[in-house]
């Protein structure tokens, strides 16, 4: 088999992009699933995809756009479910079809780039510049500090928003900042992955380490590990058969998924081990 | 009456288009354990939440330990007011341990960028052990009882180390033999730590033996205030509850003869 492709620069890069971006995907995906928001990847990806073809239309650097619009969205969705007025699930939805509305209004206004349009809805780790892998590592050493310094916070605010909040943590803050990370994280995979798989990757990784630990900080490091599992595994495929790359690592990352599924341990039912001791409530 | 360490002046709270609390004042003093009884929706839980600066006051003021519990020094605040909400439903795969949970407790006293030290996982164990949870510790949350969740967030209060201690209904959808275990376990904390407790039930039982005081709250309004053997009568309890008193007495054929109840 001849590997000496892997000696290129565009090869280097789609590994470099498959590793930051599996890292900061992955660590994201644990907050998308603990605080049980699994559409926020969706509605977030469909933002970007909105804000970079903005950016295609008025002639500016599509990764510009797509940012404004993910910050903006996550500006939009905590407020909106922080008033009470609507579930987050309900502000997603609501963001989704907006922003959903939005890209196929540029779509088709603008039939000179539809073209242009769907190589950002399908991403191609394998056309990544210098400058997409800056901006991804960026993005991924960022997470990867919030979570390193604030974890103990992140921890209380994902397990109980309100408890963290009744003991002096600024619940609030930590959970718009955790929703402005998904934004930055998605607008710097964006290019790499595509507007419509960006989202397995965040979740799928996640999910199968859920599986897998009780441990808030083990699970972190795994979903991570399990991103970049799909991106390198995935980018090999993808070669060995000639199929499309970002395709191939969300496929990659559902497997996983189900492997993780099939093994999980927390699926059998485990005998802990309990003394009876006086006053103990059954 | 002993130096107040709550003092609320003409509150009004709302929630979007409801009021839930209409100009309620309430001053308790140090070391006092006050229960607080009322319907749902009487405003019960909104009143907790107005002393440990989580609920947003339209009108009136709230002193809390000197601070001023809606202005700039709430977060300081809430680090010495311990609070046990209603149970609510974990996930079962929620990865975090009992004992991080009760780790919970010590975060906000710790401020940002401290780790918790051996001093801290100390004082969790001890209030694990205090609740009679130290053998669970290492379980995750999630495979606990509701009762064993509602010990180990009363754990997670005390490793707090709070000087005010708010519990709402901590001892609904419990057995009764899990409620009376909370409440001697809560009666006990409060003596042996000088807390000021205040505390939500509908176990009027327990009242005369564990509460020094009670405070009655029906639409948003205090109804009634003092000893719990003068002020839960027929009388208090009709009004409370919209019941005729015929039916009160039906119920709770013991309270009208003075409270001689059977025990918690």
């Amino acid at each position: 088999m001849d590997f000496s492709i892997f000696g290129y620069q565009f090869m280097q890069n789609a590994i470099l992009a498959a590793l930051l971006g599996g890292i900061a995907c992955g660590i994201i995906g644990v907050f998308v699933v603990l605080l049980h928001l699994p559409f926020i990847g969706v509605a977030m990806s469909h933002a970007a995809f909105a804000g970079a073809l903005l950016g295609l239309w008025l002639g500016f650097n599509p990764l510009i756009g797509a940012f404004i619009f993910c910050l903006g969205a996550a500006a939009v969705i905590g407020p909106l479910a922080d008033r009470g007025q609507l579930s987050p699930e309900t502000s997603l939805g609501v963001i989704f079809s907006l922003m959903l509305g939005i890209a196929f209004l540029f779509i088709g206004i603008l039939p000179n780039t539809r073209s242009a349009a769907l190589d950002l809805l399908w991403g191609s780790i394998l056309a990544n510049t210098r400058g997409d892998i800056i901006v991804l590592g960026v993005v991924a050493v960022l997470v990867v500090a919030i979570v390193v310094l604030f974890f103990k916070e992140i921890q209380a605010t994902v397990f109980q928003r309100d408890i963290a909040r009744a003991v002096g943590i600024p619940a609030t803050l930590i959970f718009y900042s955790i929703l402005f990370l998904t934004g930055a994280t998605i607008t710097a995979s964006f290019s790499s992955i595509g507007g419509l798989l960006i989202f397995s990757l965040i979740l799928n990784p996640a999910a199968a380490a859920y599986q897998l630990t009780y441990n808030m900080k083990r699970m972190f490091i795994v979903s991570a590990a399990f991103g970049v599992l799909s991106g390198w595994a995935g980018l090999l495929f993808s070669y060995l058969f000639d199929i499309p790359s970002g395709a191939t690592i969300v496929v990659t990352s559902s497997v996983i998924f189900m492997l993780a599924v099939i093994f999980s341990p927390k699926r059998r039912v485990k005998s802990w081990p309990k003394k009876p001791v006086p006053g103990d409530i059954p | 009456m002993a130096e107040p360490v709550i003092q609320i002046e003409n509150v009004v709270v709302a929630h979007r288009d409801s009021v839930a609390l209409r100009g309620v004042s309430l001053a308790v003093p140090r070391g006092e354990f006050l229960g607080i009884i009322g319907p749902n929706g009487a405003g019960k839980t909104t009143l907790l939440t107005v002393v440990n600066g989580l609920a947003r006051v339209l009108q009136g003021s709230v002193t809390v330990l000197g601070r001023d519990a809606n202005g700039r020094g709430r977060h300081e605040l809430r680090k010495q007011v311990g609070y046990v909400a209603q149970a609510l439903a974990i996930d079962k795969r929620m990865p975090i341990s009992t004992r991080e949970v009760v780790m919970i407790g010590r975060y906000g006293r710790l401020g940002l960028f401290r780790h918790p030290g051996r001093h801290d996982w100390q004082l969790v164990d001890e209030a694990l052990a205090m609740v009679g949870m130290a053998h669970l510790a290492g379980r995750p949350i999630g495979h606990l009882s509701g009762g064993e969740q509602q010990r180990v967030a009363i754990a997670r209060c005390l490793a707090q180390e709070p000087e005010i201690f708010l519990l709402d209904e901590p001892t609904a959808s419990l057995d009764w033999k899990a409620q009376t275990e909370i409440l001697e376990l809560v009666k006990r904390i409060h003596e042996e730590r000088g807390l000021t407790t205040l505390f939500i039930t509908h176990n009027f039982d327990a009242l005369p033996h564990a509460f020094d005081r009670v405070v009655l709250l029906k639409d948003g309004l205090i109804t009634g205030d003092g000893p719990p053997d003068k002020i839960i009568s027929t009388e208090s309890l009709s009004l409370l509850y919209n019941l005729p008193k015929a039916v009160v007495e039906e119920r709770r054929p013991h309270i009208h003869t003075g409270g001689h109840h059977h025990g918690l």
